[in-house]
C-alpha cells in the first residue's frame, strides 16, 4: 500500500535537523492531524504563495518544520498581535494563527479577544487539548473540574481554579467575527467536518473577508498517561458534553471583502500643503541678551498659548527660541506654566528657572513665582492679582487689567491678548511690535473671525497703558 | 521648510521622513503626542496606524509589522516601556528591525510623569531577557528628535536588532524650531527575509528558537560579533573640550543643562567643556577616553547614577583608566538646574 503524498508540507522535514518524514509529536496526539487539514487546505485553495503561519509557543512551536509557506514565530500568546501587523502590511496574504489553550486562552487572551474585536483579516486555529503539553502537564484555562494534572495534584477545584473557558462562546459575544466553529479530529467522522471548517476558514482569508475562528478539542494522550484510542475517547465523552461541537456563527457569504487602499499624498506633499509660511532661520547675533520668560495661571486662561505666540515672534525674528510647558495631570483645569527663551545664539536648558519676565494671570502663580524673578527683572500681573506677597528688590510690578479688558471686549478666553500688548509695550522681550502682532495673527490662522478683535484689544490694551503712563507723568509734574 | 514644533510630534515627523509604514502604540504621559500626531498625520499620507491594547501588544506588533517587511515603530514610557521588553529581546533574538523610542519618566513604579533619565541601564545594558544589545540613540533637541528617528531606523535595518530613542519628558513637551528633512528615504529591500505573502518570501522563516545548545551558542555568538561592528557608528559631540581643564559628561536633555553651564562658566574665564554621547549604544568609548584624559570630570544625569557608572566601566574598558567623575544629579521629575550645576563644577575647579 502507498501512502496518499501529502500537500502542502515540505517533503522532508529537515527543519527538523533531520531528514525525517515523521513529526516530533506524540502517537495520538491532535497536532498532526491538524497541521495536516491546514496544509490540504492552503493547498487545495491555491494559498500556499499567499499564506503566512503565525506559530505559538507550545508543543507546536515547530510548525515550520511542516508547513510549506512562510512561516513566523510569536511570544507566547502574543501572535495575535503580530498577526494584526502583518495584516496591515501585506493585505493580501492568507494569514493563519495556531495556537494552543495555555497561549490563546491564558497569558495571550486578551491579545486574541481585542484582535477578535477588531475584526483583524485572519484564521485561528485553536487547539484545546485540556492542558499543557509543552511544558509537562499542567493546567490549561480548559482544563475540566476535578481533572488532575501537575499544578491541579488534587483535581482541578473551580473554587480555587475557576471553570473551563469556553473561548468560542467568548468570542461570540463579539460584533467583528464572521466565523465561529468548534469542531474535534477525535474520529475520522468528526475530522471531516473540521476539515470543510478549515477550508472556510482559509476561504475567508483568500477573499478578503475577515477574522474566522475554530477551535479544535484535539488529544493529548501523553499528558492524559493513556494511549491514542483512549485520548480520543477523552476528547469525546469528557470534552464534548463541556465544550460542544458546532458552528456559532457563519456570516461569511454576507461578509463583504475589504476595499483596497486609498490612494494619498506624498509626506512631502503633505508637509508642504500644510506649511503656514515660512519663520526665517535663526541667526546668531552674540549682542543679543538671553531673555527667560515665564508665563503663569490657570489651566484655560490661555497661558501657553500665550508663551507659544511670543516663541513665534521670536522665530519671526531670526531669535533662537524654546517653549517649555508644565504638563500632565496638573495640566487639566489646574495651574499652567510655560518657559520661553529667546536668544542669540543655540539655547542649552529650556527651562526658566530665574526668569527676567514673569507674566502671571492668577494668583497662586504670582505667589509661587514672584520670589524668583531676577533683580531687575519685571513682573506683569493680572489687576485682579492681590500683591501680597512682596516682589524681589529691583523687580518692577505692572499690574495690567487683562481680564477686565477681556470681559469689555466678550470674549473672556482672549485675556492673554491683553498681557502680549503688556509686553510689547514694556519692551521686555527684545522682540518687535510688529513681530508679536504678527505672531498674534497667525495663532488666530484658522479662527479668523477672532483675529480682529484681538488686535482690537491689543491696540486698547496699549492705549491704557499710554494712558496709565500720561497720568503717572501729569502726577510727577504736580 | 521649518515647523515649530513638540518634540513629541518631531519624532513622527522623522519616522514619516524615514518612510515608516505603521505605528503601534498606547497612551502614557508624557509620550502620548507622539501617538496623537500618528493618529492624525500617518492615515493622512496612507500610511497605518493603529491603538493597540497594551504596550506587550504594540511591541509583538512591531514585531509582526517588521517581519512583514514593514518599518514600524511604537513610542511609551517608563511602565510601557518595561513591558515591552520581553518583545524587544524576541526582536533581538529574531533580528528584526524597529524603532522604540522611550520618553522616560520618574519612577520607579508608576512613579509620576516628569522627566527622568532612569531607563538608561534597561536600555543600554539589556532590559529583556538574553545576551543581546540594542542600538540606542540619545537626542537632546527637538530638531535631533527627528533626525535621530530617521537615524534609528537606518541603523536598525543596517544591522537588523531594534533600535531605540532614549529621549525623556522635558525633550517631548518642549517646542523648538524643527527644519523637515529634505526627502523621504528609500525604503530597503526586505524580500531576502520578510514575509510578504508571495511566491518569492515563500521560504522565509522567522523565529528565535534554536532548540540544540551549541546552535543557541553559535547565534549568541554571531549576534555578539554584530553588536561589536556596530562600534563604527557611535557619535559623539565634544563641546569646547579641547582645552578643557573640566569636562561636563551628559546625555540627552542634561547635556543641554551641562552646555548652558559650560557657557555660563568659560564667560568666567574657566575652561570647561560637554561631552556629549549621540549614541549610547554603540558608545563613543574610544572618544570618551579622549575627551577625559588627565581632566577633572562631572556627570550631569537625572538618574540615580546609572549613567555615571557606565562612564567609569567604558573608561576602564575602552582604556583601562580608572576615572571616577563627580555627580551632579537629581531624580523623581526634579530637573538639575544650571546653578547646581555651575556650583559643583566651580568647587571641583579650585581643588
Ligand atoms: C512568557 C512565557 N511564559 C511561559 C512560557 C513557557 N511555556 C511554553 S509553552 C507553554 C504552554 C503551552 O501550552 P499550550 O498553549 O496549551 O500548548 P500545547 O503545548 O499544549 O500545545 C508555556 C507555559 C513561555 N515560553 N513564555
Amino acid at each position: 500500500m502507498t501512502l496518499k503524498k501529502t500537500v502542502g508540507m515540505y517533503e522532508s522535514f529537515i527543519r527538523s535537523g533531520r531528514a525525517t518524514r515523521s513529526t516530533h509529536y506524540c502517537a495520538g496526539c491532535g497536532h498532526g492531524i491538524i497541521h495536516k487539514l491546514i496544509a490540504e487546505a492552503m493547498h487545495e485553495l491555491g494559498l500556499q504563495d499567499r499564506a503566512i503561519i503565525i506559530g505559538p509557543i507550545g508543543c507546536s512551536v515547530f510548525g515550520y518544520y511542516y508547513w510549506d509557506c512562510a512561516n513566523l514565530s510569536a511570544a507566547h500568546g502574543r501572535a495575535p498581535a503580530a498577526g494584526t501587523a502583518v495584516n496591515r502590511l501585506r493585505r493580501d496574504a492568507a494569514l493563519a494563527l495556531y495556537q494552543g489553550d495555555g497561549d490563546l486562552g491564558a497569558i495571550g487572551f486578551n491579545h486574541t479577544f481585542q484582535a477578535a474585536s477588531r475584526g483583524e483579516h485572519m484564521a485561528v486555529f485553536f487547539i484545546n487539548n485540556a492542558t499543557y503539553g509543552m511544558t509537562g502537564g499542567q493546567m490549561a484555562p480548559t482544563t475540566l473540574i476535578g481533572d488532575r494534572t501537575m499544578t491541579t495534584p488534587y483535581g482541578r477545584d473551580p473554587l480555587t481554579d475557576g471553570y473551563p473557558l469556553h473561548v468560542c462562546e467568548v468570542l461570540n459575544q463579539l460584533k467583528a467575527p464572521v466565523y465561529i466553529e468548534r469542531v474535534s479530529v477525535a474520529d475520522t467522522p468528526r475530522i471531516m467536518r473540521a476539515r470543510r471548517a478549515v477550508r472556510k476558514a482559509f476561504e475567508i482569508q483568500r477573499d478578503g473577508k475577515g477574522y474566522a475562528f475554530i477551535e479544535f478539542l484535539s488529544p493529548c494522550p501523553t499528558t492524559l498517561s493513556c494511549d491514542a484510542v483512549q485520548a480520543a475517547r477523552f476528547c469525546i465523552d469528557r470534552m464534548e458534553p463541556e465544550f460542544p461541537l458546532g458552528c456559532l456563527r457563519d456570516n461569511s457569504a454576507a461578509a463583504v471583502s475589504r476595499a483596497p487602499r486609498k490612494k494619498s499624498v506624498s509626506v512631502d506633499e503633505f508637509f508642504k500643503r500644510s506649511d503656514s509660511g515660512q519663520a526665517p532661520t535663526a541667526e546668531v547675533d552674540r549682542g543679543f541678551a538671553e531673555r527667560h520668560i515665564k508665563f503663569a495661571g490657570f489651566g484655560g486662561q490661555g497661558v501657553l498659548s500665550l508663551g507659544i505666540c511670543v516663541a513665534e515672534a521670536a522665530r519671526l525674528e531670526r531669535r533662537f527660541t524654546t517653549w517649555f510647558p508644565t504638563y500632565g495631570p496638573e495640566q487639566r483645569g489646574g495651574a499652567a506654566a510655560c518657559s520661553v527663551i529667546i536668544s542669540g545664539a543655540q539655547i542649552g536648558s529650556p527651562v526658566v528657572d530665574s526668569p527676567h519676565v514673569l507674566v502671571c494671570m492668577n494668583q497662586p502663580s504670582y505667589e509661587r513665582f514672584a520670589a524668583t524673578v531676577r533683580s531687575g527683572g519685571t513682573i506683569i500681573v493680572d489687576s485682579t492679582v492681590q500683591l501680597d506677597v512682596k516682589a524681589p528688590d529691583g523687580v518692577n510690578v505692572f499690574r495690567m487689567p487683562a481680564i477686565d479688558l477681556s470681559l469689555k471686549f466678550g470674549c473672556p478666553k482672549s485675556a492673554n491678548t491683553g498681557m502680549l500688548a503688556a509686553l510689547a509695550r514694556l519692551g521686555v522681550t527684545g522682540l518687535s511690535e510688529e513681530h508679536l502682532l504678527a505672531a498674534l495673527d497667525s495663532s488666530f490662522r484658522r479662527k479668523p473671525e477672532l483675529m480682529e478683535t484681538n488686535r482690537m484689544l491689543f491696540r486698547e490694551a496699549q492705549i491704557w497703558m499710554d494712558k496709565q503712563k500720561e497720568c503717572s507723568k501729569e502726577r510727577l509734574k504736580t | 521648510m521649518t515647523k515649530f514644533v513638540k518634540g513629541n510630534e518631531a519624532v513622527i515627523i522623522g519616522a514619516l521622513y524615514a518612510g515608516c509604514d505603521v505605528y503601534f502604540g498606547y497612551p502614557i504621559t508624557p509620550a502620548s503626542e507622539i501617538a496623537h500626531a500618528a493618529a492624525k498625520w500617518f492615515p493622512a499620507v496612507g500610511r497605518d496606524f493603529l491603538q493597540a491594547e497594551c504596550e506587550t501588544a504594540s511591541i509583538n506588533m512591531v514585531y509582526g509589522a517588521a517581519a512583514a517587511g514593514g518599518l514600524a515603530m511604537t513610542a511609551t514610557s517608563g511602565p510601557g516601556m518595561s513591558l515591552m521588553q520581553e518583545g524587544i529581546s524576541y526582536m533581538a533574538g529574531a533580528e528584526l528591525p524597529g524603532v522604540i523610542v522611550n520618553i522616560m519618566r520618574a519612577g520607579p513604579g508608576l512613579g509620576n510623569v516628569y522627566p527622568e533619565q532612569g531607563d538608561y541601564s534597561q536600555s543600554v545594558k539589556g532590559g529583556g531577557h538574553g545576551n543581546y544589545s540594542c542600538v540606542v540613540l540619545a537626542p537632546a533637541s527637538v530638531q535631533e528628535m527627528c533626525d535621530m528617528t530617521m537615524r534609528a531606523f537606518e541603523l536598525s535595518f543596517k544591522h537588523m536588532t531594534p533600535a531605540i530613542m532614549l529621549a525623556d519628558g522635558l525633550l517631548g513637551q518642549m517646542m523648538e524650531t524643527l527644519t523637515l528633512p529634505d526627502r523621504e528615504r528609500p525604503k530597503p529591500d526586505t524580500s531576502a527575509w520578510a514575509l510578504h505573502g508571495t511566491a518569492a518570501t515563500r521560504q522565509n522563516l522567522i523565529t528565535s528558537i534554536y532548540l540544540d545548545a551549541a546552535t543557541q551558542e553559535e547565534h549568541n555568538l554571531r549576534l555578539q560579533a554584530k553588536y561589536a561592528g556596530m562600534r563604527d557608528d557611535a557619535r559623539h559631540e565634544a563641546y569646547l573640550c579641547g582645552d578643557a581643564d573640566l569636562v561636563l559628561v551628559a546625555y540627552g536633555i542634561s547635556s543641554r543643562i551641562a552646555r548652558s553651564a559650560a557657557d555660563i562658566l568659560r564667560a568666567e574665564g574657566a575652561k570647561v567643556g560637554v561631552f556629549r554621547p549621540l549614541t549610547l549604544s554603540p558608545f563613543p568609548e574610544k572618544a570618551l577616553c579622549g575627551a577625559l584624559d588627565g581632566r577633572k570630570s562631572l556627570v550631569v544625569e537625572l538618574s540615580a547614577g546609572q549613567f555615571r557608572e557606565d562612564v567609569i566601566f567604558r573608561m576602564a574598558s575602552a582604556c583601562g583608566h580608572c576615572v571616577i567623575p563627580a555627580l551632579c544629579n537629581r531624580m523623581g521629575g526634579v530637573i538639575v538646574t544650571v546653578n547646581e550645576v555651575l556650583e559643583q563644577a566651580r568647587a571641583l575647579l579650585r581643588r
